[in-house]
């Protein structure tokens, strides 16, 4: 039986051991996940599927073949497409929808020989920091049910942190990988702009989303950037970068690395107990042999605004296909066709979906452009030229991932943009495109786990992987 | 920047989406307090600055043009909520506005 702190290393070993089959181990995380469905981490568990899936690899493994992922259970955002299967991304709108093809991280990830074994709750549209906003109720947090698993890839964070998966999937558009792994005690990595490919990805706001992985050690996070990265014909933002064997190059050696802490990260917002576990792990990376420096990020306290102005302007444009006429929700009964895209996406979309639309539809009509959708895009030049001041200067840079651990559940649902506020140290990345891991750290005097964030310099994920291999 | 209720009702018929009379009270607030935040970023003087769409450097992707296999008719309309042959089907549109 698998424990509940199994990474894959451990896996992998039983595996080649013949201590046990593929099979074996995927009926044991379904069991651990109908163990879990208080948590309500998943919007469907492929049962036989994933079981399907096992007997193909056991029996590629009986040929002598061993697949680089053979062992490797992965559960998947629900905004990401599968073949023949739903991918509902938590919305009313979308709630019969299925896949015509197979998104390619997905493709990838089969085809190194891991199992899907179900889709993950979400905020709806990936839209939240909570994972509150899903037409399938709101997730918990393995580590305090009462607190949320933050967002919006709530479900895959929970899911790999109360042991239902080896490792998940998710997307981060503005924190929603980084955020639930460190509410929930797990890494979690947003890698560079365009390293994966965002083919079969619903669009958010498709020059901040990124798909990443979650996993329960840093190795198993190289291992997944390794697979799934690379230049996609299928995506034309995917860089063609070459993809470095980031498991081959993991070292906890660290001497002679320079990293910098923003004085704007580490302000008077810090939760009591947040910053002594993270200035814990900044003593120990100065004990390998970093050196520490202070650097200045100046224009930190515009990235929310420049954020919300720029991906909601994205998402009403990308949110604009859901008219009721090809992705399965429509209104009854409506009198003519602006009638029928009027009632079924008010009928189809949640509140905060909703809300986003609006703010996005305003900050593009006539008039206003200028005035906010111009200028957040200024704003945006300014925050990427603070990073590559700083980067400069050192090869990465360490700060808290949240202000506070996980919330609890309703406590911010009601008050929107101090929801948005909780994203503040997150933002950052995905506004200047660089990548971003979240490490746990400690915990706080309530047991709940805290996360600090590593940033990087563009296509860099090798120095943040090691960092925090280094720490690990 | 204040936007009231008439303002609100003019973004949702762009964003053609509706909302009940006690829902656009509640959402002109929310959407002021938004704003009144968003408008912190007329501190920046940006005058000089160049507008940021894109965070990496791309160059344009061109292909030939060839023919390729697509996704079959019936797979493409799985997801209609209506349909008729190979169209997808909507409610009349003389009439609408």
């Amino acid at each position: 039986m698998i424990a509940e702190q199994s990474d894959y290393s451990f896996i992998r070993k039983r595996l080649l051991n013949g201590d046990q089959s593929i099979s074996s181990l995927v009926s044991d995380y379904l069991n651990k996940i109908q163990e879990h469905t208080h948590i309500n981490a998943f919007i469907e568990v492929y049962d036989t599927w994933a079981l399907e899936q096992a007997d193909a690899i056991d029996a590629l493994i009986r040929t002598g073949s061993q697949p680089e992922l053979a062992g490797m259970v992965v559960a998947v955002k629900d905004n990401i497409c599968i073949r023949s299967s739903k991918v509902t991304c938590a919305s009313k709108m979308l709630e019969s929808f299925e896949g015509l093809y197979d998104a390619t991280v997905i493709k990838k990830l089969r085809d190194a020989g891991a199992v899907i074994i179900g889709k993950t709750n979400m905020d709806e549209f990936a839209m939240g920091s909570s994972t509150e906003n899903s037409r399938f109720g709101v997730t918990r947090n393995p580590r305090n049910t009462d607190h949320v698993p933050g967002g919006s890839s709530g479900g895959s964070a929970a899911a790999v942190s109360a042991g239902m998966a080896v490792a998940a999937i998710g997307s981060d558009t503005g924190g929603s990988i980084r955020q639930p792994a460190a509410f929930t005690g797990v890494y979690g990595l947003k890698p560079t702009y365009g390293r994966v490919s965002r083919n079969g990805l619903v669009a958010f706001a498709s020059s901040f989303d990124q798909i990443g992985p979650f996993a329960r050690s840093v190795y198993d996070i190289a291992l997944l950037l390794k697979i799934i990265a690379g230049h996609d014909p299928h995506d034309s933002t995917s860089a063609s970068v070459p993809v470095p064997d980031y498991t081959g190059q993991l070292t906890k050696k660290i001497a002679g690395l320079k990293i910098g802490l923003p004085d704007e990260y580490f302000t008077d917002d810090l939760e009591e107990d947040v910053r002594p576990a993270i200035e814990n792990s900044i003593q120990k990376l100065k004990d390998m042999g970093a050196s520490i420096v202070s650097v200045s990020l100046p224009h930190t306290e515009y990235t929310i605004a420049a954020y919300y102005v720029l991906t909601t302007a994205e998402a009403s444009s990308n949110l604009a296909r859901y008219d009721g006429v090809r992705y399965s929700y429509r209104a009854q009964d409506a009198e003519d066709l602006t009638d029928m895209y009027t009632r079924s996406r008010s009928e189809g979309f949640g509140e905060e979906v909703k809300r986003r639309i609006m703010l996005g539809t305003f900050v593009l009509s006539s008039g206003y452009y200028d005035a906010y959708y111009r200028k957040a895009q200024k704003v945006r030049r300014l925050i990427k030229n603070d990073f590559d001041n700083v980067f400069s200067k050192v090869d990465c840079i360490i700060t808290p991932t949240t202000p506070g651990t996980a919330f609890r559940l309703g406590e911010k649902i009601d008050d929107p943009l101090h929801m948005y506020l909780s994203d503040v140290y997150t933002t950052s990345a995905n506004l200047a495109g660089i990548p971003g891991i979240s490490v746990p750290c400690g915990y706080d005097r309530n047991g709940l786990p805290v996360g600090l964030q590593i940033l990087g310099k563009q296509f860099d994920e090798q120095t943040l992987l090691n960092t925090a291999y280094a720490l690990e | 920047m204040k936007v009231t209720i008439k303002d609100v009702e003019y973004i949702a018929k762009l964003a053609r989406l509706e909302y009940s009379d006690e829902e656009k009270k509640t959402f002109t607030k929310q959407f002021n307090t938004i704003l009144e935040y968003i408008d912190k970023l007329n501190e920046l003087n940006t005058d000089d600055i160049e507008p940021l769409s894109h965070v990496i450097e791309l160059s344009n992707v061109v292909r030939e043009d060839e023919v390729k296999q697509s996704l079959p008719v019936e797979e493409v309309l799985k997801n209609a909520p209506s349909k008729t042959d190979t169209f997808f089907k909507v409610p009349k549109v003389i009439g609408g506005t």
